[in-house]
């Protein structure tokens, strides 16, 4: 699948999970039963478009709640959404996804695939996962520790909801500066590297990714076809070698390989393919 | 061996599924999410 296609794509699901347009001018969130429901990508609910929950800040509310009850809603909607899709989600639903793939495309000297830290820094997220999502809300109660010191989507959010009510840039403070400085890293970080959050900090990417290995949505590499010319791994923005692991834990299923694959060996789908 | 991965994370969210929505979890992601989260959006 093309890149501007899947742009597309991407737009318009994070159009439907923001589509709630009046708040964007009355500054005021939706409030409707759909609320109820977690959305599968990284989308804050206090943005004011958002008419889903975003599921990290659900699950951390869930944990950190003085009455601790396994969050089997959310637990089971992840879930779902991963053992049908795996990391597809990432890379046409999720809104953060698509913010990162619009700010890539701003031209910049220095572009980098990979570096030398990379391979270790990929498995931050899983800490942040365990650490700030799970652990800390649990012990901590009433504190969604992801949402409130690094989550970007939040900072987003804060922004979207202070343009349109100005009063709120006089409640930000030290928090926000925080929170801010670490989007200020993730735009810049996203000109340089395809992204970044993605690959280091996004705790719902620590989910899914190892769902990819038996998401009922995958990748197949025909080997009779392969020829090892390498033109799949790279294209790949997330560092990985489909023709040698088709369901990386790292791939977001954009689909770039399937497309410029020579020899049509890769395929995506539910069905299995006929080798 | 794929395929039982897949049926046992599908089984589980189904199973999940029922009990958050018999327990009435959906209300309480309801009640968190139709109010702003100052600490999220950088409040706190």
């Amino acid at each position: 699948m093309d890149k501007k296609r899947r742009v597309i794509i991407q737009s318009i699901a994070t159009l439907i999970q923001n589509a709630n347009f009046k708040g964007f001018f009355t500054g005021k969130i939706y409030d409707g039963k759909t609320k109820g429901v977690c959305v599968p990508g990284l989308n804050c609910y206090s943005c004011p478009g958002a008419v889903g929950a975003c599921p990290i800040g659900s699950l951390q509310n869930a944990l950190s709640s003085y009455k601790f009850r396994f969050p089997y809603y959310v637990v089971g909607l992840l879930l779902f959404f991963g053992a049908l899709f795996g990391r597809l989600i990432c890379g046409f639903l999720c809104p953060f996804g698509l913010l990162q793939d619009l700010i890539h495309w701003i031209p910049f000297p220095v572009k980098l695939k990979s570096f030398r830290v990379d391979k270790w820094l990929r498995w931050v997220k899983y800490v942040v996962l365990v650490v700030l999502v799970i652990v800390l809300p649990i012990l901590v109660k009433l504190t969604p520790f992801f949402c409130k010191y690094v989550c970007p989507s939040g900072t987003v959010a804060g922004l979207l909801l202070a343009l349109s009510d100005t009063s709120l840039f006089q409640a930000f403070g030290s928090l926000f500066v925080w929170k801010a400085c670490i989007l200020g890293i993730v735009i810049f970080a996203s000109i340089i590297i395809a992204r970044p959050f993605c690959k280091y900090l996004c705790p719902l990417g620590a989910i899914y990714g190892p769902l990819n290995k038996v998401s009922l949505y995958h990748l197949e590499c025909d080997a009779t076809k392969c020829v090892s010319c390498g033109k799949c791994s790279s294209v790949c923005d997330m560092c990985v070698d489909p023709s040698k692991e088709p369901n990386s834990m790292e791939c977001i299923r954009c689909l770039r390989c399937v497309q410029e694959c020579p020899t049509k060996a890769l395929c995506a789908g539910i069905k299995k393919a006929k080798h | 061996m794929k395929k039982i991965g897949t049926a046992i994370c599908l089984f589980l969210a189904i199973l999940f599924l029922a009990i958050g929505i018999s327990k009435e979890q959906p209300q309480s992601v309801l009640a968190k999410a139709s109010k702003i989260c100052l600490e999220c959006i950088g409040i706190g």
